[in-house]
Protein backbone atom coordinates (compact mmCIF):
# COMPACT_ATOMS: atom_id res chain seq x y z
CA UNK A 1 0.00 0.00 0.00
CA UNK A 2 1.51 3.29 -1.02
CA UNK A 3 -0.25 6.38 0.21
CA UNK A 4 1.35 9.77 0.05
CA UNK A 5 2.28 10.36 3.71
CA UNK A 6 1.05 13.93 3.44
CA UNK A 7 -2.42 12.63 2.71
CA UNK A 8 -2.52 10.14 5.61
CA UNK A 9 -3.74 12.56 8.32
CA UNK A 10 -6.38 13.90 5.97
CA UNK A 11 -7.59 10.39 5.15
CA UNK A 12 -7.68 9.48 8.83
CA UNK A 13 -9.58 12.55 10.01
CA UNK A 14 -11.58 12.91 6.78
CA UNK A 15 -14.66 10.88 7.79
CA UNK A 16 -15.10 12.76 11.06
CA UNK A 17 -14.43 16.06 9.27
CA UNK A 18 -17.15 15.39 6.68
CA UNK A 19 -19.61 14.45 9.42
CA UNK A 20 -18.85 17.65 11.34
CA UNK A 21 -19.13 19.89 8.29
CA UNK A 22 -22.45 18.28 7.42
CA UNK A 23 -23.88 18.03 10.91
CA UNK A 24 -22.40 20.92 12.92
CA UNK A 25 -21.44 23.71 10.57
CA UNK A 26 -24.37 23.51 8.16
CA UNK A 27 -27.13 23.30 10.85
CA UNK A 28 -25.56 26.26 12.70
CA UNK A 29 -25.30 28.30 9.51
CA UNK A 30 -28.92 27.46 8.67
CA UNK A 31 -30.02 28.55 12.15
CA UNK A 32 -28.09 31.81 11.83
CA UNK A 33 -29.85 32.44 8.49
CA UNK A 34 -33.20 31.50 10.02
CA UNK A 35 -32.81 34.26 12.59
CA UNK A 36 -33.01 36.80 9.73
CA UNK A 37 -36.23 35.31 8.27
CA UNK A 38 -39.64 36.84 8.63
CA UNK A 39 -42.43 35.21 10.62
CA UNK A 40 -46.13 35.85 11.11
CA UNK A 41 -48.87 34.17 13.09
CA UNK A 42 -50.72 33.11 9.92
CA UNK A 43 -48.08 33.20 7.20
CA UNK A 44 -45.50 31.16 9.13
CA UNK A 45 -41.81 31.37 8.20
CA UNK A 46 -41.11 33.52 5.18
CA UNK A 47 -37.65 33.58 3.59
CA UNK A 48 -37.35 37.35 3.45
CA UNK A 49 -34.42 39.18 4.99
CA UNK A 50 -35.34 41.14 8.08
CA UNK A 51 -33.61 42.18 11.29
CA UNK A 52 -36.85 42.45 13.25
CA UNK A 53 -36.18 39.30 15.32
CA UNK A 54 -32.84 40.66 16.47
CA UNK A 55 -34.36 44.04 17.08
CA UNK A 56 -37.18 42.51 19.12
CA UNK A 57 -34.86 40.40 21.29
CA UNK A 58 -32.44 43.26 21.97
CA UNK A 59 -34.96 46.09 22.39
CA UNK A 60 -37.91 44.42 24.16
CA UNK A 61 -37.77 44.69 27.98
CA UNK A 62 -39.35 41.25 28.32
CA UNK A 63 -36.34 39.49 26.75
CA UNK A 64 -33.99 41.85 28.50
CA UNK A 65 -35.38 40.67 31.84
CA UNK A 66 -34.99 36.98 30.91
CA UNK A 67 -31.39 37.39 29.74
CA UNK A 68 -30.68 39.39 32.90
CA UNK A 69 -32.14 36.61 35.04
CA UNK A 70 -30.10 33.97 33.17
CA UNK A 71 -26.92 35.95 33.78
CA UNK A 72 -27.78 36.50 37.46
CA UNK A 73 -28.51 32.80 38.05
CA UNK A 74 -25.30 31.76 36.27
CA UNK A 75 -23.20 34.21 38.30
CA UNK A 76 -24.68 33.09 41.63
CA UNK A 77 -24.25 29.41 40.76
CA UNK A 78 -20.62 30.03 39.75
CA UNK A 79 -19.91 31.96 42.96
CA UNK A 80 -21.46 29.30 45.21
CA UNK A 81 -19.72 26.43 43.43
CA UNK A 82 -16.40 28.24 44.02
CA UNK A 83 -17.22 28.84 47.69
CA UNK A 84 -18.16 25.22 48.39
CA UNK A 85 -16.34 23.33 45.63
CA UNK A 86 -12.83 24.66 46.30
CA UNK A 87 -12.71 23.73 50.02
CA UNK A 88 -14.29 20.36 49.25
CA UNK A 89 -11.65 19.62 46.60
CA UNK A 90 -8.93 20.62 49.08
CA UNK A 91 -10.42 18.35 51.76
CA UNK A 92 -10.76 15.44 49.31
CA UNK A 93 -7.17 15.90 48.22
CA UNK A 94 -5.91 15.61 51.80
CA UNK A 95 -7.74 12.34 52.49
CA UNK A 96 -6.03 8.98 52.46
CA UNK A 97 -6.28 7.40 48.98
CA UNK A 98 -8.89 4.93 50.18
CA UNK A 99 -11.34 7.48 51.58
CA UNK A 100 -10.63 9.79 48.68
CA UNK A 101 -11.70 7.04 46.28
CA UNK A 102 -14.94 6.48 48.18
CA UNK A 103 -15.88 10.15 48.39
CA UNK A 104 -14.86 10.92 44.81
CA UNK A 105 -17.44 8.34 43.83
CA UNK A 106 -20.03 10.17 45.97
CA UNK A 107 -19.11 13.66 44.79
CA UNK A 108 -18.37 13.08 41.10
CA UNK A 109 -20.59 10.05 40.55
CA UNK A 110 -23.82 12.11 40.32
CA UNK A 111 -22.49 13.52 37.03
CA UNK A 112 -23.39 10.15 35.53
CA UNK A 113 -26.96 10.23 36.86
CA UNK A 114 -29.58 11.71 34.55
CA UNK A 115 -30.02 15.41 35.28
CA UNK A 116 -33.79 14.89 35.19
CA UNK A 117 -33.61 12.39 38.06
CA UNK A 118 -31.37 14.70 40.10
CA UNK A 119 -33.63 17.71 39.53
CA UNK A 120 -36.70 15.64 40.43
CA UNK A 121 -35.14 15.15 43.88
CA UNK A 122 -34.99 18.92 44.38
CA UNK A 123 -38.57 19.31 43.14
CA UNK A 124 -39.61 16.83 45.85
CA UNK A 125 -37.63 18.68 48.53
CA UNK A 126 -38.68 22.21 47.53
CA UNK A 127 -42.51 22.28 47.62
CA UNK A 128 -44.40 23.96 50.49
CA UNK A 129 -45.02 20.47 51.95
CA UNK A 130 -41.50 19.28 51.06
CA UNK A 131 -38.82 18.28 53.54
CA UNK A 132 -36.98 21.61 53.44
CA UNK A 133 -40.13 23.51 54.34
CA UNK A 134 -40.98 20.97 57.07
CA UNK A 135 -37.48 21.19 58.52
CA UNK A 136 -37.43 25.01 58.52
CA UNK A 137 -40.83 25.07 60.26
CA UNK A 138 -39.76 22.47 62.83
CA UNK A 139 -36.55 24.37 63.60
CA UNK A 140 -38.51 27.58 64.01
CA UNK A 141 -36.49 29.35 61.29
CA UNK A 142 -39.60 29.90 59.21
CA UNK A 143 -43.08 30.81 60.44
CA UNK A 144 -44.91 29.85 57.26
CA UNK A 145 -44.32 27.02 54.81
CA UNK A 146 -41.43 27.87 52.48
CA UNK A 147 -42.04 27.13 48.82
CA UNK A 148 -38.84 27.19 46.77
CA UNK A 149 -40.50 25.81 43.63
CA UNK A 150 -40.68 28.36 40.80
CA UNK A 151 -38.20 30.67 42.56
CA UNK A 152 -34.77 31.85 41.48
CA UNK A 153 -33.33 30.62 44.79
CA UNK A 154 -34.64 27.14 44.02
CA UNK A 155 -33.12 27.15 40.52
CA UNK A 156 -29.77 28.36 41.92
CA UNK A 157 -29.69 25.61 44.59
CA UNK A 158 -30.58 22.84 42.14
CA UNK A 159 -28.12 24.07 39.48
CA UNK A 160 -25.37 24.36 42.09
CA UNK A 161 -25.98 20.73 42.96
CA UNK A 162 -25.88 19.67 39.30
CA UNK A 163 -22.71 21.64 38.47
CA UNK A 164 -20.52 21.62 41.61
CA UNK A 165 -18.82 18.31 40.62
CA UNK A 166 -17.23 20.13 37.65
CA UNK A 167 -15.67 22.66 40.02
CA UNK A 168 -14.38 19.92 42.34
CA UNK A 169 -12.84 18.12 39.34
CA UNK A 170 -11.14 21.25 37.99
CA UNK A 171 -9.69 22.21 41.38
CA UNK A 172 -8.62 18.62 42.13
CA UNK A 173 -6.70 18.58 38.85
CA UNK A 174 -4.88 21.78 39.88
CA UNK A 175 -4.21 20.47 43.41
CA UNK A 176 -2.67 17.29 42.08
CA UNK A 177 -0.06 19.31 40.20
CA UNK A 178 1.07 20.95 43.45
CA UNK A 179 4.30 19.93 45.05
CA UNK A 180 3.50 19.01 48.69
CA UNK A 181 7.08 19.93 49.66
CA UNK A 182 6.31 23.61 49.12
CA UNK A 183 3.47 23.41 51.64
CA UNK A 184 5.68 21.57 54.08
CA UNK A 185 8.46 24.11 53.61
CA UNK A 186 6.08 26.98 54.40
CA UNK A 187 4.88 25.16 57.49
CA UNK A 188 8.39 24.36 58.70
CA UNK A 189 9.20 28.06 58.36
CA UNK A 190 6.43 28.77 60.87
CA UNK A 191 3.44 29.67 58.69
CA UNK A 192 0.01 28.87 60.15
CA UNK A 193 -2.30 26.48 58.32
CA UNK A 194 -4.42 29.40 57.13
CA UNK A 195 -1.39 31.35 55.90
CA UNK A 196 -0.13 28.30 54.00
CA UNK A 197 -3.52 27.92 52.36
CA UNK A 198 -3.84 31.60 51.48
CA UNK A 199 -0.27 32.39 50.41
CA UNK A 200 0.97 29.05 49.05
CA UNK A 201 -1.92 26.81 47.96
CA UNK A 202 -4.48 29.34 46.73
CA UNK A 203 -2.24 31.26 44.29
CA UNK A 204 -1.25 28.00 42.63
CA UNK A 205 -4.79 26.68 42.17
CA UNK A 206 -6.32 29.94 40.92
CA UNK A 207 -6.07 28.79 37.27
CA UNK A 208 -7.96 25.61 38.21
CA UNK A 209 -10.64 27.64 39.98
CA UNK A 210 -10.94 29.97 37.00
CA UNK A 211 -11.25 27.20 34.43
CA UNK A 212 -13.79 25.45 36.67
CA UNK A 213 -15.71 28.73 36.88
CA UNK A 214 -15.78 29.07 33.09
CA UNK A 215 -17.21 25.55 32.73
CA UNK A 216 -19.80 26.06 35.48
CA UNK A 217 -20.82 29.49 34.23
CA UNK A 218 -21.26 28.29 30.64
CA UNK A 219 -23.30 25.26 31.71
CA UNK A 220 -25.42 27.29 34.16
CA UNK A 221 -26.17 30.01 31.61
CA UNK A 222 -27.31 27.46 29.02
CA UNK A 223 -28.96 24.97 31.42
CA UNK A 224 -32.37 23.79 30.32
CA UNK A 225 -33.84 20.80 32.19
CA UNK A 226 -33.23 22.10 35.72
CA UNK A 227 -34.66 25.62 35.22
CA UNK A 228 -37.54 24.12 33.22
CA UNK A 229 -38.53 21.76 36.06
CA UNK A 230 -37.77 24.00 39.07
CA UNK A 231 -38.51 27.37 37.46
CA UNK A 232 -41.43 26.18 35.37
CA UNK A 233 -43.13 28.41 32.83
CA UNK A 234 -43.32 31.29 35.29
CA UNK A 235 -39.57 31.72 35.67
CA UNK A 236 -38.03 31.61 32.22
CA UNK A 237 -34.33 31.65 31.39
CA UNK A 238 -32.73 31.99 27.95
CA UNK A 239 -32.79 28.25 27.20
CA UNK A 240 -36.41 27.70 28.25
CA UNK A 241 -37.40 30.87 26.39
CA UNK A 242 -35.88 29.53 23.17
CA UNK A 243 -37.67 26.21 23.77
CA UNK A 244 -41.03 27.97 24.15
CA UNK A 245 -40.53 30.03 20.99
CA UNK A 246 -39.72 26.90 19.03
CA UNK A 247 -42.20 24.36 20.35
CA UNK A 248 -45.11 26.42 21.74
CA UNK A 249 -45.27 29.77 19.92
CA UNK A 250 -43.69 28.19 16.82
CA UNK A 251 -41.90 31.47 16.06
CA UNK A 252 -38.75 29.73 14.85
CA UNK A 253 -36.93 32.83 13.52
CA UNK A 254 -37.24 34.56 16.90
CA UNK A 255 -36.16 31.38 18.71
CA UNK A 256 -33.18 31.16 16.34
CA UNK A 257 -32.17 34.74 17.20
CA UNK A 258 -32.31 33.90 20.93
CA UNK A 259 -30.21 30.78 20.33
CA UNK A 260 -27.63 32.76 18.35
CA UNK A 261 -27.30 35.37 21.10
CA UNK A 262 -26.80 32.62 23.66
CA UNK A 263 -24.22 30.88 21.45
CA UNK A 264 -22.22 34.00 20.58
CA UNK A 265 -22.24 35.27 24.18
CA UNK A 266 -21.10 31.96 25.62
CA UNK A 267 -18.43 31.22 23.02
CA UNK A 268 -17.07 34.75 23.49
CA UNK A 269 -16.98 34.32 27.27
CA UNK A 270 -15.39 30.85 27.13
CA UNK A 271 -12.74 31.68 24.50
CA UNK A 272 -12.03 35.10 26.02
CA UNK A 273 -11.57 33.88 29.57
CA UNK A 274 -9.54 30.85 28.50
CA UNK A 275 -7.17 33.19 26.62
CA UNK A 276 -6.96 35.42 29.67
CA UNK A 277 -6.29 32.54 32.05
CA UNK A 278 -3.60 31.09 29.78
CA UNK A 279 -1.85 34.41 29.32
CA UNK A 280 -2.05 35.44 32.97
CA UNK A 281 -0.96 32.07 34.30
CA UNK A 282 1.24 30.87 31.45
CA UNK A 283 3.87 29.54 33.84
CA UNK A 284 1.38 27.12 35.41
CA UNK A 285 0.56 25.49 32.08
CA UNK A 286 4.14 24.74 31.05
CA UNK B 1 0.82 15.53 54.59
CA UNK B 2 -1.45 17.14 57.15
CA UNK B 3 -4.78 15.67 58.14
CA UNK B 4 -8.14 17.36 57.76
CA UNK B 5 -9.19 19.13 60.95
CA UNK B 6 -12.59 18.66 62.62
CA UNK B 7 -13.96 21.80 60.99
CA UNK B 8 -12.98 20.48 57.57
CA UNK B 9 -14.70 17.17 58.29
CA UNK B 10 -17.92 18.93 59.38
CA UNK B 11 -17.85 20.91 56.14
CA UNK B 12 -17.23 17.71 54.22
CA UNK B 13 -20.19 15.97 55.92
CA UNK B 14 -22.53 18.85 55.05
CA UNK B 15 -21.25 18.87 51.47
CA UNK B 16 -21.81 15.14 51.06
CA UNK B 17 -25.31 15.48 52.57
CA UNK B 18 -26.07 18.24 50.04
CA UNK B 19 -24.90 16.04 47.17
CA UNK B 20 -26.81 12.96 48.32
CA UNK B 21 -30.04 14.60 49.58
CA UNK B 22 -32.01 14.83 46.33
CA UNK B 23 -30.81 11.41 45.17
CA UNK B 24 -31.81 9.74 48.44
CA UNK B 25 -35.17 11.53 48.45
CA UNK B 26 -36.05 10.29 44.96
CA UNK B 27 -35.26 6.72 45.99
CA UNK B 28 -37.13 7.00 49.32
CA UNK B 29 -40.29 8.38 47.72
CA UNK B 30 -40.30 5.61 45.13
CA UNK B 31 -41.05 3.01 47.81
CA UNK B 32 -44.22 4.70 49.05
CA UNK B 33 -47.35 2.53 49.30
CA UNK B 34 -49.54 5.63 48.89
CA UNK B 35 -51.09 6.78 45.64
CA UNK B 36 -49.60 10.25 46.00
CA UNK B 37 -46.28 11.80 46.98
CA UNK B 38 -45.62 12.15 50.68
CA UNK B 39 -42.54 12.60 52.79
CA UNK B 40 -41.69 11.06 55.14
CA UNK B 41 -43.42 7.96 53.80
CA UNK B 42 -45.16 5.44 55.98
CA UNK B 43 -44.63 1.83 55.05
CA UNK B 44 -42.75 0.24 52.22
CA UNK B 45 -44.03 -1.03 48.92
CA UNK B 46 -42.78 -1.95 45.48
CA UNK B 47 -46.12 -1.01 43.97
CA UNK B 48 -44.74 1.92 41.97
CA UNK B 49 -41.92 -0.17 40.55
CA UNK B 50 -44.48 -2.72 39.36
CA UNK B 51 -46.51 0.17 37.94
CA UNK B 52 -43.68 0.98 35.50
CA UNK B 53 -44.58 -2.20 33.62
CA UNK B 54 -48.06 -0.78 32.96
CA UNK B 55 -46.57 2.10 31.00
CA UNK B 56 -45.21 0.57 27.79
CA UNK B 57 -44.25 4.03 26.49
CA UNK B 58 -41.61 4.33 29.22
CA UNK B 59 -40.28 0.84 28.50
CA UNK B 60 -40.15 1.59 24.79
CA UNK B 61 -38.33 4.87 25.47
CA UNK B 62 -35.84 2.99 27.65
CA UNK B 63 -35.18 0.46 24.89
CA UNK B 64 -34.81 3.23 22.30
CA UNK B 65 -32.41 5.10 24.60
CA UNK B 66 -30.20 2.02 24.91
CA UNK B 67 -30.14 1.49 21.14
CA UNK B 68 -29.50 5.15 20.47
CA UNK B 69 -26.64 5.28 22.97
CA UNK B 70 -25.08 2.04 21.67
CA UNK B 71 -25.28 3.08 18.00
CA UNK B 72 -24.17 6.68 18.39
CA UNK B 73 -21.26 5.90 20.70
CA UNK B 74 -20.05 3.06 18.47
CA UNK B 75 -20.13 5.23 15.34
CA UNK B 76 -18.55 8.12 17.26
CA UNK B 77 -15.67 5.91 18.43
CA UNK B 78 -15.27 4.62 14.85
CA UNK B 79 -14.80 8.20 13.67
CA UNK B 80 -12.76 9.27 16.71
CA UNK B 81 -10.06 6.57 16.56
CA UNK B 82 -8.60 7.47 13.12
CA UNK B 83 -9.09 11.19 13.83
CA UNK B 84 -7.25 10.88 17.15
CA UNK B 85 -4.38 9.00 15.49
CA UNK B 86 -4.10 11.72 12.85
CA UNK B 87 -4.09 14.48 15.48
CA UNK B 88 -1.73 12.69 17.87
CA UNK B 89 1.02 11.77 15.45
CA UNK B 90 0.95 14.00 12.40
CA UNK B 91 1.71 17.69 12.09
CA UNK B 92 -0.44 18.97 9.27
CA UNK B 93 -2.03 22.23 8.18
CA UNK B 94 -5.30 22.82 9.98
CA UNK B 95 -4.54 20.31 12.72
CA UNK B 96 -5.45 22.69 15.53
CA UNK B 97 -8.54 23.93 13.70
CA UNK B 98 -9.74 20.35 13.17
CA UNK B 99 -9.18 19.51 16.84
CA UNK B 100 -11.11 22.61 17.90
CA UNK B 101 -13.93 21.71 15.51
CA UNK B 102 -14.18 18.15 16.85
CA UNK B 103 -14.25 19.39 20.44
CA UNK B 104 -16.64 22.28 19.69
CA UNK B 105 -19.86 20.44 20.71
CA UNK B 106 -18.56 20.69 24.29
CA UNK B 107 -18.71 24.47 24.00
CA UNK B 108 -21.96 24.88 22.05
CA UNK B 109 -24.96 24.96 24.41
CA UNK B 110 -27.12 21.88 23.86
CA UNK B 111 -30.20 24.08 23.44
CA UNK B 112 -28.52 25.69 20.46
CA UNK B 113 -27.56 22.30 19.02
CA UNK B 114 -31.15 21.12 19.52
CA UNK B 115 -32.52 24.14 17.67
CA UNK B 116 -29.94 23.81 14.89
CA UNK B 117 -30.75 20.11 14.39
CA UNK B 118 -34.50 20.76 14.51
CA UNK B 119 -34.14 23.30 11.70
CA UNK B 120 -31.67 21.16 9.74
CA UNK B 121 -33.65 17.92 9.98
CA UNK B 122 -36.94 19.59 9.08
CA UNK B 123 -35.25 20.98 5.97
CA UNK B 124 -33.79 17.66 4.83
CA UNK B 125 -36.80 15.57 5.81
CA UNK B 126 -35.38 13.76 8.83
CA UNK B 127 -37.45 15.37 11.57
CA UNK B 128 -38.73 13.04 14.24
CA UNK B 129 -36.77 10.08 12.86
CA UNK B 130 -34.54 7.71 14.78
CA UNK B 131 -31.79 8.32 12.22
CA UNK B 132 -31.90 12.02 13.11
CA UNK B 133 -31.46 11.17 16.80
CA UNK B 134 -28.47 8.93 16.02
CA UNK B 135 -26.79 11.57 13.83
CA UNK B 136 -27.22 14.31 16.42
CA UNK B 137 -26.02 12.10 19.26
CA UNK B 138 -22.88 11.15 17.31
CA UNK B 139 -21.99 14.85 17.30
CA UNK B 140 -22.51 15.45 21.02
CA UNK B 141 -20.68 12.34 22.21
CA UNK B 142 -17.75 12.41 19.77
CA UNK B 143 -15.71 14.94 21.81
CA UNK B 144 -15.80 12.65 24.85
CA UNK B 145 -14.65 9.67 22.79
CA UNK B 146 -11.99 11.74 21.04
CA UNK B 147 -10.48 13.15 24.23
CA UNK B 148 -9.97 9.75 25.81
CA UNK B 149 -8.63 8.11 22.62
CA UNK B 150 -6.31 11.10 22.13
CA UNK B 151 -4.98 10.78 25.68
CA UNK B 152 -4.06 7.14 25.10
CA UNK B 153 -2.65 7.77 21.58
CA UNK B 154 -0.10 10.34 22.72
CA UNK B 155 1.81 7.91 24.88
CA UNK B 156 2.44 5.22 22.26
CA UNK B 157 6.01 4.40 21.34
CA UNK B 158 5.88 4.50 17.54
CA UNK B 159 8.98 2.33 17.28
CA UNK B 160 6.80 -0.68 18.10
CA UNK B 161 4.73 0.01 15.00
CA UNK B 162 7.83 0.58 12.89
CA UNK B 163 9.11 -2.78 14.08
CA UNK B 164 5.87 -4.47 13.00
CA UNK B 165 6.05 -2.84 9.55
CA UNK B 166 9.73 -3.70 9.12
CA UNK B 167 8.84 -7.31 9.91
CA UNK B 168 6.47 -7.26 6.97
CA UNK B 169 3.08 -6.45 8.51
CA UNK B 170 0.72 -4.39 6.36
CA UNK B 171 -0.58 -1.06 7.72
CA UNK B 172 -3.94 -2.65 8.47
CA UNK B 173 -2.42 -5.60 10.33
CA UNK B 174 -0.16 -3.20 12.24
CA UNK B 175 -3.18 -1.14 13.24
CA UNK B 176 -5.27 -4.12 14.30
CA UNK B 177 -2.58 -6.15 16.06
CA UNK B 178 -0.30 -3.42 17.44
CA UNK B 179 -1.85 0.05 17.58
CA UNK B 180 -5.40 -0.84 18.54
CA UNK B 181 -4.43 -3.02 21.53
CA UNK B 182 -2.19 -0.18 22.76
CA UNK B 183 -4.95 2.44 22.65
CA UNK B 184 -7.66 0.00 23.83
CA UNK B 185 -8.05 1.53 27.34
CA UNK B 186 -8.83 4.89 25.76
CA UNK B 187 -11.17 3.32 23.21
CA UNK B 188 -13.16 1.41 25.84
CA UNK B 189 -13.39 4.25 28.34
CA UNK B 190 -14.18 6.71 25.54
CA UNK B 191 -16.99 4.48 24.33
CA UNK B 192 -18.41 4.12 27.84
CA UNK B 193 -18.33 7.86 28.49
CA UNK B 194 -19.92 8.48 25.08
CA UNK B 195 -22.63 5.91 25.84
CA UNK B 196 -23.48 7.50 29.20
CA UNK B 197 -23.56 11.00 27.74
CA UNK B 198 -25.87 9.88 24.96
CA UNK B 199 -28.13 8.00 27.36
CA UNK B 200 -28.46 11.01 29.71
CA UNK B 201 -28.77 13.70 27.03
CA UNK B 202 -32.07 15.55 27.38
CA UNK B 203 -31.67 19.22 26.41
CA UNK B 204 -30.83 18.69 22.75
CA UNK B 205 -32.98 15.59 22.30
CA UNK B 206 -36.14 17.28 23.58
CA UNK B 207 -36.09 19.46 20.45
CA UNK B 208 -35.72 16.68 17.91
CA UNK B 209 -37.54 13.74 19.47
CA UNK B 210 -41.08 12.98 18.33
CA UNK B 211 -43.79 11.35 20.47
CA UNK B 212 -43.19 8.03 18.69
CA UNK B 213 -39.37 8.17 18.72
CA UNK B 214 -38.12 9.48 22.01
CA UNK B 215 -35.66 8.71 24.77
CA UNK B 216 -36.30 7.87 28.40
CA UNK B 217 -34.90 11.14 29.87
CA UNK B 218 -37.00 13.18 27.43
CA UNK B 219 -40.19 11.23 28.20
CA UNK B 220 -39.49 11.57 31.91
CA UNK B 221 -38.84 15.29 31.54
CA UNK B 222 -42.05 15.91 29.61
CA UNK B 223 -44.03 13.83 32.14
CA UNK B 224 -42.54 15.75 35.09
CA UNK B 225 -43.48 19.07 33.49
CA UNK B 226 -47.15 18.07 33.74
CA UNK B 227 -47.27 16.20 37.01
CA UNK B 228 -44.94 14.78 39.62
CA UNK B 229 -46.16 11.49 41.06
CA UNK B 230 -44.60 8.37 42.60
CA UNK B 231 -44.29 6.82 39.13
CA UNK B 232 -41.61 9.29 38.02
CA UNK B 233 -39.68 8.73 41.21
CA UNK B 234 -39.76 4.94 40.82
CA UNK B 235 -38.48 5.32 37.23
CA UNK B 236 -35.82 7.79 38.39
CA UNK B 237 -34.87 5.52 41.27
CA UNK B 238 -34.40 2.63 38.82
CA UNK B 239 -32.19 4.88 36.68
CA UNK B 240 -30.17 5.95 39.73
CA UNK B 241 -29.72 2.34 40.80
CA UNK B 242 -28.52 1.28 37.34
CA UNK B 243 -26.17 4.24 37.16
CA UNK B 244 -24.76 3.41 40.59
CA UNK B 245 -23.89 -0.12 39.44
CA UNK B 246 -22.28 1.19 36.24
CA UNK B 247 -20.43 3.82 38.28
CA UNK B 248 -18.89 1.29 40.65
CA UNK B 249 -17.83 -0.96 37.75
CA UNK B 250 -16.30 2.03 35.93
CA UNK B 251 -14.48 3.15 39.04
CA UNK B 252 -12.96 -0.31 39.43
CA UNK B 253 -11.98 -0.47 35.75
CA UNK B 254 -10.69 3.02 35.01
CA UNK B 255 -11.00 5.22 38.09
CA UNK B 256 -13.77 7.83 37.87
CA UNK B 257 -11.46 10.81 38.29
CA UNK B 258 -9.30 9.71 35.37
CA UNK B 259 -12.36 9.10 33.21
CA UNK B 260 -13.58 12.65 33.87
CA UNK B 261 -10.26 14.43 33.79
CA UNK B 262 -9.88 12.99 30.30
CA UNK B 263 -6.65 11.08 30.75
CA UNK B 264 -7.26 7.35 30.70
CA UNK B 265 -4.09 5.58 31.73
CA UNK B 266 -3.24 2.28 30.20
Amino acid sequence: MTVNPKLTPLLLSGPALLVFIGLVISPLVMTALLSFYDWGQYKGIVAEFTIKNWHEVIADGYYYEIFGRTLRIALFVTLITVLIGVPEAYILNRMTPRWRGVFLLVVIGPLLISVVARTLGWALLFGSTGLISQALLALGIAREPVDLMFTETGVVIALTHVLVPFMVLAVMAALQRLNPDVENAAMSLGASAFTVWRRVVLPQIVPGILSGSVIVFALAASAFATPAIIGGRRLKVAATLAYDEFLNTLNWPLGAAIAMILLVALVAIIVGSNRLIERRYAQVFE
Amino acid sequence: MRRNGPLALVFHAIFVAFILAPIVVVCAVAFTPEGYLSLPTKGFSLRWFKAILDYPEFLRAFRDSLWLAALSSTIAIGLAVPAALAIARYRFIGREAITALFLSPLMIPHVVLGIAFLRFFSQIGLSGSFLGLVLSHIIVVLPFALRLVLASSYGIDQRIEHAAISLGASSFVTFRRVTLPLIMPGVVSGWVLAFINSFDEVTMTVFIASPSTTTLPVRLFLYIQDNIDPLVSSISASLILMTAVVMIVLDRLFGLDRLFLGSAKS
